[in-house]
């Protein structure tokens, strides 16, 4: 093998998310102030974004299911909802793959709002299957827009990894 | 030795075609994940154990991450105070001149609903045992809404347990552990709330949607709201106690009856669990059980308890104009007395009218 040696990976899919899930803990605090509570982003959008740019993996959506799991049990939302969700998103990256490869970074953020977008209409569509009423629309714009913010973490994490592995070069 | 440096390591397969299987098979465990889940029940059967080990992993977690939060909050508050003390001296010279005035008022007020009591003979609720809680993890995305409250099963939490803070209700417990509960709150897409408004009694179901203000659905009645109405609830279907303050009626942008929540008002750090269950905790079971009963006597239909005078009684006033003051019975048979039977059955006496039966020309109500 040489220098060539595979990305392993706990690299690129351990360590983002157990980022996402100590981030998830942190903005859970119930801190309050002047009345005003702190965003609720999903942080887990930022790998299932990524993830699917970087490569193609077979672990990757099976990490992004646990996280999904984690986020559910966590949040204490239903079990499968978040999970369901964020592969949702993964297979909208995954598909558009070779249009997003390249695109300068404005472009790579509207992207991520898009698969954001499709991520948050699919725990829309769940929800209201699930509990048989519709989810505030404002309350999911407000989620939609704190999570689009996270762009430049999964700039950065696609920047790392995307010419990491010698074998996808 | 690697799998790489094995017989199998020149084995090439199409990277993308096995990461599209395995994002098939995540999907399909995930869509199965869903259609088991019974969140939506409220039943401590759907609060798994996996759940249960989750939120007891979280708390502790949770309150080291909260503690520094908690403690900045309290710094703000006091540098607040230090600055502000003037102005919130001023401030609360006037409330309290305002609260004498309720003062008075309140104690009036009790006195005369004591009288009333006494007249009435109105037997209240006990007061509900109850536990104090610090609230660890807050979540407020619009497909959960919940809180995780550092009081469980040691303190003698159960699933459904109504949860308060000073201002109003929070919501009820939906999950149980050790040291641990999670609390479904108001606003969440699965919580449904029997609620009146103070001033009508008009019923309604305070339907949560994940966003701030909860809907108020199924209100019934002519005009039963309006705005700045009180909702407290309404104790139907023995979820929650009556009585509890819920928020003030609002008429939101969609148009819909929405309710601001009391509980909204202050920073939901502290909770007070309501050891509450049904209904039948309130009544006295002891005094229940050993309540006397009055004995169970049949009808011997040989001999009528009207007696000969009173069956000729209503037969006289039947035609009269004026009622009479006890209910009209259904007169007895007068015409021939029945023979005996054979047996003396267990009869149970006839239903009796409600109301005296109206005459003609009698006004029956009190209409004009």
């Amino acid at each position: 093998m040489g220098g060539a040696r595979p990305l392993h990976p706990g690299r690129w899919l351990g360590v983002p998310a157990l980022f996402c899930v100590l981030a998830t803990i942190a903005f859970a605090a119930p801190i309050r102030i002047y009345g005003l509570q702190l965003p609720e982003p999903v942080f887990a959008m930022v790998p299932a974004f990524a993830w699917a740019l970087i490569r193609p993996s077979i672990l990757a959506p099976f990490a992004l299911l646990l996280l999904g799991l984690f986020l559910d049990m966590f949040w204490g939302g239903p079990t499968g909802l978040w999970g369901l969700s964020l592969l949702v998103a993964y297979a909208t990256a995954l598909t558009g793959r070779n249009m997003m490869t390249g695109q300068s970074r404005p472009m790579m953020w509207a992207w991520f709002g898009g698969v954001t977008a499709v991520a948050m209409a699919a725990g829309f569509l769940f929800s209201m299957l699930d509990s048989l009423a519709m989810p505030s629309l404002l309350a999911v714009f407000w989620q939609f827009l704190v999570t689009a913010l996270l762009f430049p973490f999964a700039h950065r994490l696609i920047d790392r990894f995307e010419d990491a592995d010698v074998r996808f070069r | 030795m690697p799998f790489r440096e094995g017989p199998l390591g020149d084995l090439k397969v199409p990277l993308t075609w096995t990461a599209a299987v395995a994002l098939i098979v995540a999907i399909v465990i995930a869509v199965a994940f869903l259609l088991a889940d019974r969140r939506e029940t409220l039943q401590q059967q759907a609060y798994g154990v996996t759940r249960q080990t989750v939120d007891t992993v979280s708390k502790p977690v949770s309150g080291v991450i909260a503690a520094p939060g908690r403690w900045t909050g309290l710094g703000v508050d006091f540098i607040s105070s230090y600055f502000f003390t003037a102005s919130e001296n001023r401030r609360l010279k006037a409330e309290l001149k305002e609260m004498r005035g309720y003062r008075d008022q309140y104690l009036a007020e009790v006195d005369k609903n004591q009288s009333y009591r006494t007249l009435l003979g109105l037997r209240t609720d006990p007061p509900i045992p109850m536990v104090a809680a610090r609230v660890v993890s807050d979540t407020r995305g619009p497909f959960a809404n919940t809180r995780l409250a550092d009081a469980g099963a040691e303190k003698g939490v159960v699933v459904g347990n109504p949860v308060m803070n000073e201002r109003g209700l929070v919501g009820r417990v939906v999950g149980v552990a050790h040291g641990a509960s999670r609390v479904l709150l108001l606003t969440d897409i699965a919580s449904r709330t029997p609620v009146m408004i103070d001033r009508t009694n008009a019923r309604a179901i305070l339907t949560g949607d994940g966003g701030p203000n909860p809907k108020l659905e199924y209100l019934r009645g002519v005009d039963p709201i309006k705005e700045g109405d009180r909702v407290v609830t309404s104790g139907d279907g023995g979820v929650v106690p009556r009585g509890l303050p819920v928020g003030a009626a609002v008429k939101g942008l969609d148009g819909r009856w929405r309710v601001v929540l009391f509980a909204d008002d202050s920073a939901i750090d502290y909770v007070r669990i309501l050891l509450f269950k049904d209904f039948s905790q309130l009544a006295d079971q002891k005094a229940l059980l050993t309540r006397s009963l009055p004995p169970v006597t049949t009808e011997d239909p040989d001999v009528s308890i009207l007696g000969p005078a009173a069956t000729a009684k209503p037969q006289a006033q039947t035609g009269a104009a004026t009622p009479s003051a006890a209910p009209a019975k259904p007169a007895a048979p007068t015409t021939s007395t029945p023979p005996p039977p054979a047996a003396k059955p267990a009869t149970t006496p006839a239903p009796k009218p409600a109301a005296p039966k109206p005459t003609a020309g009698q006004p029956t109500g009190g209409g004009i």
